[in-house]
């Protein structure tokens, strides 16, 4: 006898609905057969057996919502010898395993505290993914000259699905499938840009982008400067950026310090859904070239998004997502989430964290955070990439130049470990900030 | 199949076949099978394992591909160099590294082929010389036109194999790399594992020529069409093109068609093609029945036997399996590890 369990369909996926089953009680099935249909927030997927046997009973019903990785979901009776890695005694040992994993990958759900700063008027629940794909829509709709161009963009619908639905509403003429050739598409990106279309190029990860960051410096982000003044080049940069899960070091970077420091460029890189919606939007209109850095591990975190087409985020403004009088937090990206869990700890210890999401790198504003700590005499910032020369060293140095007397403790920073990502659960889990490192480096600065 | 050549030089050494192997005995045949079967099986388990959380990240099959690996290893000689992509576990398992510690890489344990930090898509084993294992589309192809030039400048007879996907041959680095490569003769032969999709993409949607074989033309570098699905037209192709890199005559590139039986990676919908068109290939073209039914044709082997191997590659990938899962995790202190070569004083 076989259990069949729930499988993990992606890096991140922890439960998923079982939407079919192939099989019915008392079929045989082979290695390699479909058996059932999951569906999972990204897709439907295709679940084949892995062994052979007969179907002796299906224990997650067809339409069966949550149901959780790892839990079995139909039994498999007979089909010779089980190797022992699949033999029913050790099931709980191998959830156990599962378990330790998932608890490990750095998905932080939002939250409480969130709730009191979501904006005016009526608003949606939207994951960040269509939050962004809704501004790319709305965007599309609005101005002619604005199209998508990506690998997998169109017909796959995304490879994170964020243009789900572009292609059926626009035509493969405005939301383009490129070969593989980040270096090619991303130079006829910004030619297209400088005879003044408004593309929006993704890179299915900015890791792939690397492949292409001469064309984003060299030629997107200087020729405006370097003409004179005579041509612009109104380009989007767009995709996920920084650590998913398990992806290991070529897979798992953050490069938001990277473009902040080229002057030309605008780096953006939302936390929440309305930010999302609302910067891409002005991303999009906006004349420069604009590297907007998305993060897979929030695509599927939901929101209250403001409904209006004409939301818009201006580039280069901070947001306090919490009030606090005892140390400020500096996040962006995934870490603001870190920062305001982190901030809930604190709480727990009579410590009031003021929690601020940078929202846009360059340009930074200055004023919001140095405001902070004038206010709390203490600064932590937060970041997933590499600490060295990298957006907290930016922030501390300003602070120090412009709040130097305000300050009761040296700035502290926590970012990822002077290290590439490695692969290992446990060693991935030490190397990236947590809730925890964060608590540890505010109790610091605050000297308890 | 097909070819295409852009010297004369190369059309000669293709027509004399005398720089082919011999014909492979029974014993040859049965290793080929046996090291197709036990990929097959090995990559199932993976399969299994990430479906359980085991192992993490992409996970990228080679079910459907296996004849590559095994006919290409057959045509190397030990000292020559590989290169691949994040589709590696059938390369590593070919070149002879054990299912063992290639799983206990997968599920990131300390006893992995790289101490768990590199993962399904970053293997590499030094001492059989092979170079990985990336996880950059088309890195690889430079990379191993690298290798090639330092065999060069050693003249040490070896030749570096490079193997690159059809979406990976449109990278603007290859194109690079042959023309440096046929420049300065360098001993290189690009295997382009054509398996008809680069994730979602077709060949058709991806490529203005979609020959691969005829990529290298315009840089002179003779290439051919390969039957990718047959073990033995793989190593006949392989040992042609690897005495071509090995005399000096310099790279050569193989268009293996193939195909890939399962998604692009665990978390692939495959909204791209049909069920139908998957089970027709694994019908009518898989490689490791293609073989089977050549050795009971042939009487090299009864059904006996062939179950007898069956059962101990299932044995030998359920112990690398339990071995994988229960090996312990590398040690905390591994993350600040190797960054850096500790320069000797
Ligand atoms: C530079 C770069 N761009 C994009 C990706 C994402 N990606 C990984 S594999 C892949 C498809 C490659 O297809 P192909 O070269 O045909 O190899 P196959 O997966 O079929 O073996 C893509 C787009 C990547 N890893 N690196
Ligand atoms: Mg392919």
């Amino acid at each position: 006898m076989t259990d069949i369990l729930m499988p993990a369909l992606s890096p991140t996926m922890e439960e998923g609905k079982l939407a079919k089953w192939l099989v019915k009680v008392g079929d045989k099935v082979r290695s390699g057969d479909v058996i059932a249909e999951i569906e999972t927030d990204k897709a439907t997927m295709e679940v084949e057996a892995a062994d052979e046997g007969i179907v002796e009973a299906i224990l997650a019903p067809e339409g069966a919502e949550g149901v959780k990785v790892n839990s079995v979901i139909a039994r498999l009776q007979g089909g010779g010898a089980q190797p022992a890695a699949t033999a029913p005694a050790e099931g709980a040992v191998q959830v156990a395993i599962a378990a330790t994993a998932a608890a490990s990958s750095p998905a932080t759900p939002p939250p409480a505290s969130l709730a009191a700063e979501t904006p005016s008027g009526p608003t949606v629940r939207l994951s960040v993914r269509d939050s962004l794909r809704d501004a790319m829509a709305e965007e599309m709709r609005r101005d002619p000259s604005v199209f998508l161009m990506g690998e997998e963009v169109a017909q796959y619908q995304g490879a994170y699905k964020v243009s789900r639905g572009l292609l059926e509403e626009f035509g493969p003429a405005r939301v383009i499938d490129t070969p593989i050739t980040e270096h090619g598409f991303a130079g006829l990106g910004v030619g297209a840009a400088m005879a003044g279309l408004k593309p929006i190029v993704e890179f299915m990860t900015f890791n792939f982008a690397m492949q292409a960051i001469d064309q984003i410096i060299n030629s997107a982000a200087k020729t405006h400067y370097m003409s004179g003044g005579q041509i612009s080049c109104p380009i989007v940069f767009r995709g996920p950026n920084g650590a998913a899960a398990r992806v290991a070091a070529q897979h798992s970077q953050d490069y938001a310090a990277w473009y902040a420091h080229v002057p030309g460029l605008k780096v953006v890189a939302p936390y929440d859904g309305a930010d999302a919606k609302g910067l891409l939007k002005s991303a999009i209109r906006d004349p420069n070239p604009v590297v907007f850095l998305e993060h897979e591990m929030l695509y599927g975190h939901e929101f209250d998004v403001p409904a209006s087409d004409e939301w818009l985020v201006p580039l280069g403004s901070a947001r306090i997502h919490r009030q606090g009088a005892d140390v400020t937090l500096v996040a962006y990206s995934r870490m603001v989430g870190v920062a305001l869990a982190a901030a809930d700890l604190l709480a727990a210890q009579g410590i009031e964290a003021e929690v601020i999401d940078l929202r846009t790198l360059r340009p930074l504003d200055h004023g919001t955070v140095v405001a902070s700590v004038v206010k709390t005499h203490r600064l932590v910032t937060v970041e997933e990439g590499w600490g060295p020369m990298g957006v907290g060293a930016e922030v501390a140095a300003r602070v120090v130049a412009d709040a130097f007397d305000f300050l009761d403790a040296p700035p502290e920073r926590v970012s990822q470990a002077d290290t590439p990502l490695p692969y290992a659960a446990n060693l991935e889990a030490l190397a990236l900030p947590t809730a925890e490192s964060v608590v540890a480096a505010a109790l610091k600065a605050c000297y308890r | 199949m097909a070819r295409v050549s852009a010297s004369k030089t190369a059309t000669a050494a293709r027509r004399s076949g005398s720089e082919e192997g011999p014909v492979p005995d029974r014993e040859q045949l049965l290793a080929y099978y046996r090291s197709m079967l036990l990929i097959r099986r090995f990559e199932e388990r993976a399969g299994q394992l990430y479906g359980m959380g085991l192992i993490g990240g992409f996970c990228h099959l080679y079910i459907g591909q296996e004849a590559i690996a095994v006919g290409m290893h057959a045509a190397q000689r030990a000292g020559d160099q590989v290169i691949t992509g994040y589709r590696e576990h059938g390369h590593m398992l070919a070149a002879g590294v054990s299912p063992r510690s290639v799983m206990a890489e997968l599920t990131g344990r300390a006893a992995g082929v790289a101490k768990g930090k590199g993962g399904s898509m970053h293997m590499f084993d030094a001492e059989r010389g092979f170079y990985g294992g990336h996880g950059i589309v088309g890195a690889q192809v430079s990379l191993g036109t690298g290798l090639a030039l330092a065999n060069r400048y050693r003249n040490d007879g070896k030749v570096a194999f490079v193997y690159f996907g059809d979406g990976a041959a449109n990278q603007g680095q290859v194109y690079e790399s042959f023309n440096m490569a046929e420049l300065w003769r360098l001993p290189v032969v690009y295997v382009i594992e054509n398996n008809q999709y680069a994730m979602g993409t077709s060949v058709e949607r991806s490529s203005s020529e979609t020959h691969l074989f005829r990529r290298g033309a315009s840089f002179n570098i003779p290439g051919e069409e390969v039957d990718g699905m047959d073990v033995l037209a793989v190593r006949e192709a392989g040992l042609r093109a690897a005495a071509h890199a090995r005399s000096g005559k310099g790279p050569y590139l193989l268009e293996m068609k193939t195909y890939r039986y399962r998604g692009h990676s665990m978390s692939d919908p495959g909204k791209y093609r049909t069920r139908e068109e998957i089970d027709e290939v694994r019908k009518t073209r898989d490689p490791i029945e293609h073989l089977q039914e050549r050795l009971a044709r042939e009487g090299a082997v009864d059904e006996a036997a062939t179950r007898a191997m069956d059962a101990e590659i299932k044995e030998a990938v359920a112990d690398a399996a339990e071995f994988a899962r229960t090996a312990p995790e590398p040690d905390a202190s591994e993350l600040m590890t190797e960054i850096y070569v500790e320069a000797a004083v």
